[in-house]
């Protein structure tokens, strides 16, 4: 096949403003993965395009980006997905709504921030006599399951138009990190959350528009997650 | 250039580091530096389990955990060594739990545990469920855990910062060297105790399971600063990696049931190993699909064969083997729901229906930084340490995994260790005065990184790496010989030679400027590849994961011994060695 790849470009060393650079690539091959075309670019053709990358199986969360238009994880965007006959384009941009930094790398900080605000870490100081385990029945280990999924790779959140309008607001990620702790069994800081989600930046910002849903690489449902925290602001 | 202060500076956010971290900070003044974000370490893509003989299903306990981590070494981990793993697996499985790490639960609530390659009742028996999971996750949910815990304890981080150098002063390390990724500004960090934590290098062949980041830099920068690599001959090729890409298929798969089937539908590792069939230790495995695709009975005639997790072909076998427990597609649903991601994503295989197509995967490097059970790095065969720093982790090789490592017995080596590496490093800081640092203590490696920045040659670094792959992968894989290792080591020096001399990048900025760091990273693949190359060779017998053609048989007689290698400041290779540990379980044939 024969990808005409659209990459948003920024070098802040260089460019007054970011601009669209286009790469013809041929041969590729419909199981390719955008990764694979970004790598085939920066290791052939030009080294200073910046992108983060590590796992390349979709686990480390590095590679969100907006893959024509829509938040994806270059690693797990096949090509065949994208483009249907021999020949087609592909656009790549940083993800919006967090400063570019270079290329289609963007600053994290903001994310993490909003992360770090709902306590993601169980709280709970006692230990079972013995040093063993906490007990928990496989519906209650059930009951959080989605949330474990998440790798952090904030492709929920910067395909939120909320969060664009307001970056302030704690995005889904950050919801979904707190619903993981909030439902937990185990976990005895429930109402702490709730109170930093019920504030004004918190779960109100949510417009349900699912797009963080259909953004989320490992299936979350996010939305429903986010809708489930609400009904707890509720009822507490 | 800024220069930074901390009692403890870590390097590396993986598994080990982190947990090192957690502890050294409860009283010194700690510092964890990664060129990752955390929670983009690889200890996240870990899969299937972590051992621990808790016994939640059936009885196990840990002197049978040793028994098997010792015959899957090939008698060539540290005994001793192998003794800490195990008892304190258990105590860290616990403690991770009650740091909230969400584990799959068994019907009364306890850790749920599942088969794994090589673990056993009762020093071989059958098959033991000894490893500890969260689904097919099991490496995200430690990483997450503890970084969660990090967070909560307030731990400092320089996320995003590449360290590309120790300082040392005289003998005495003193802190080290890092490039800020977001302005590439060079920092010094000042340290009285240091712990590398930077995980492996399985980017040094072409089939890998492992990150584009594991590039081995911390093994490297250690072996410039003349320190030896023990055990570097011993690197693990998991058996099922997905065709043509690499990516892990956990042998959790196996460990519910899965079996593995040629072209003619053949179960062919009841041939290989009898008792334990699919279970057998990882290189037995790798080789038996190895000599499958070699006689022509590889799928289609093609170099991979099929692992089947199918709920009619596992049930079928679970029947002839009269076990009681029958799977169906939910059950791998719930049991196996990543793996079902990348074969549906990757190759449009939906493994509930149909087998998937896998192939040998670089996976585990079972050498590396030699330490004591303590974490202190070794100077020599002699074990004198290294005042003020340690290694845990893959990085590292205390040794607790020999010539071949069982799987699950990872994740709990970093806990294990990384717990003793942050107890350790900050006992140690507690009392150490600082060493004072060098004049120009970056100098050096600003002259070597200015060379790489502007190179005015004619080779990118990409063409370095490809062929060093090819060459790794086909004369330094699963097996060997002295004609295609003496190649090797030729061809991967004429490629270092190359990387001196003929370099070429394109970013001569500052800003996240990768270029220049993975031209770097690709330098320490090629010393590591060497190393590797050049003990492998040196090793005149088969063991583990060193597999000989023109040497098959083990040969305890000569090489039980673990393997020091150390480059001089000429670029010369010497090897020494030193003995292994051996307490209760003397060498004896492996079979499975
Ligand atoms: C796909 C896969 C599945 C696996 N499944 C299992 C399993 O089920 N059970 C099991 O026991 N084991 C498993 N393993 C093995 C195990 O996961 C790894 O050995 C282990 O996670 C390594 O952890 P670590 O902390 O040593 O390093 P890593 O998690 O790799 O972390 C390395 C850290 O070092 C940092 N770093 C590296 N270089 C630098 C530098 N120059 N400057 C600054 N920072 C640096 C990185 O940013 C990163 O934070 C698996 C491995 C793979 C690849
Ligand atoms: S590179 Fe890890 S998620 Fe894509």
């Amino acid at each position: 096949m024969e990808v005409t790849l659209k990459v948003r470009r920024f070098n802040p060393e260089q460019d007054e403003k970011p601009y669209f650079a286009e790469y013809t690539l041929k041969d590729v091959e419909p199981v390719d993965r955008v990764l694979d075309l970004l790598h085939h670019v920066k290791w052939y053709i030009d080294g200073t395009l910046a992108l983060r990358r590590s796992c390349a199986h979709g686990i480390c969360g590095s590679d969100a980006m907006r893959i024509n238009g829509v938040n994806m994880l270059a690693c797990k965007a096949l090509v065949q997905n994208l483009i249907k006959g021999e020949r087609g384009t592909i656009q790549v941009e940083p993800m919006y709504g967090l400063k570019v930094i270079k290329d289609l790398v963007v600053d994290m900080e903001p994310f993490f921030d909003h992360y770090r605000s709902v306590m993601p870490f169980l709280v709970n100081d006692t230990i079972p006599e013995g040093g063993r385990e906490r007990l928990q029945t496989p519906e209650q280990r059930e009951r959080f399951d989605e949330g474990t999924k998440c790798i952090l790779c904030a492709a929920c959140t910067t395909s939120c138009p909320s969060y664009w309008a307001n970056g302030t607001y704690v995005g889904p990620a950050a919801i979904v990190q707190a619903h993981r702790f909030i439902f937990d069994s185990r976990d005895e800081a429930g109402a702490d959350r709730l109170a930093v989600l019920s504030e004004e930046n918190g779960v109100w910002r949510c417009r349900t528009i699912f797009n963080c849903t259909t953004a989320c690489p490992r299936e979350i449902p996010v939305t429903q997650l986010i809708a489930e925290v609400k009904g707890e602001i509720g009822r507490r | 250039m800024q220069t930074h202060r901390h009692e403890v500076i870590i390097v590396g956010a993986g598994g080990a580091g982190l947990m090192a971290a957690l502890y050294a900070s409860r009283n010194t003044d700690t510092a964890v530096i990664s060129k990752l974000y955390p929670t983009r370490s690889h200890t996240g893509a870990a899969q299937g389990g972590i051992s621990a003989a808790l016994g939640n299903h059936e009885e196990d306990n840990p002197d049978w955990h040793v028994y098997d981590t010792v015959k899957g070494s090939d008698y060539l981990a540290d005994q001793d060594a192998v003794e800490i793993l195990c008892r304190e697996a258990i105590d860290v499985v616990l403690e991770l739990e009650h740091m909230g790490l969400p584990f799959d639960r068994t019907p009364d609530g306890r850790i749920a545990q599942r088969r794994f390659g090589g673990h056993t009742s009762n020093f071989g028996e059958k098959p033991v469920r000894r490893a500890c999971h969260a689904a097919d996750r099991t490496g995200h949910m430690i990483l997450q855990t503890l970084y969660q815990q990090c967070i909560k304890n307030d731990v400092n981080f320089y996320d995003e910062f590449h360290v590309v150098d120790l300082i040392m002063n005289g003998d005495r390390p003193a802190g080290i060297v890092a490039i800020e990724l977001g302005t590439g500004e060079m920092h010094i960090f000042q340290a009285k105790s240091i712990l590398f934590a930077t995980g492996g290098w399985g980017k040094v062949w072409q089939i890998s399971s492992n990150a584009y980041t594991l590039t081995g830099d911390g093994n490297a920068i250690l072996l410039r600063k003349g320190l030896p690599a023990q055990d570097m001959e011993f690197y693990q090729f998991h058996p099922t990696g997905i065709f043509r890409l690499g990516i892990l298929i956990t042998e959790g798969v196996r460990g519910e049931g899965g079996v593995l089937l040629n072209d003619k539908g053949e179960r062919f590792m009841e041939r290989y190993a009898p008792t334990i069939k699919d279970l057998a230790s990882r290189d037995v495995v790798s080789r038996a699909i190895y000599l499958e695709v070699q006689e022509g009975r590889g799928i289609n005639g093609k170099g991979y064969v099929h692992l089947d997790i199918t709920p009619e072909t596992v049930n079928h076998y679970l029947q002839k083997e009269g076990e009681k427990r029958r799977i169906d597609r939910e059950y791998i649903e719930t049991k196996l729901p990543d793996i079902l991601d990348f074969c549906r994503t990757y190759l449009g295989v939906d493994p509930v229906h149909e087998p998937m197509p896998v192939q040998p995967t670089a996976h585990y490097a079972m050498g590396g930084i030699p330490t004591n059970a303590e974490t202190e790095i070794l100077a020599n065969a002699a074990g004198d340490i290294v005042p003020g720093l340690y290694a845990a982790g893959e990085c590292a090789c205390v040794s607790v995994h020999g010539a071949n490592r069982l799987g699950t017995n990872s994740l709990n080596d970093l806990v294990v260790f990384g717990r003793r590496g942050g107890l350790r490093a900050a006992e140690y800081a507690k009392d150490a005065d600082w060493v004072p640092l060098p004049d120009d203590p970056a100098g050096e490696i600003r002259a070597a990184l200015e060379g790489i920045r502007n190179a005015n040659g004619s080779t990118r670094p990409i063409e370095l790496r490809e062929r060093m792959m090819t060459i790794m992968s086909r004369d330094v894989g699963v097996f060997r010989t002295e004609e295609g290792m003496s190649r090797a080591l030729e061809e991967i020096r004429e490629l270092q030679e190359t990387f001196r001399t003929d370099l070429t990048i394109d970013d001569t900025g500052h800003i996240f400027n990768f270029d220049l760091l993975e031209a770097w990273e690709t330098g320490n693949l090629l010393d590591l590849a060497e190393v590797t190359a050049a003990s492998a060779l040196a090793r005149r017998e088969s063991r583990g994961a060193h597999s000989r053609e023109d040497f098959p048989e083990r040969d305890d007689e000569n090489f039980l011994t673990h393997t020091l290698a150390t480059v001089d400041v000429n670029g010369k290779i010497s090897l020494d060695y030193k003995p292994v540990v051996i307490t209760k379980h003397q060498p004896k044939e492996r079979v499975y």
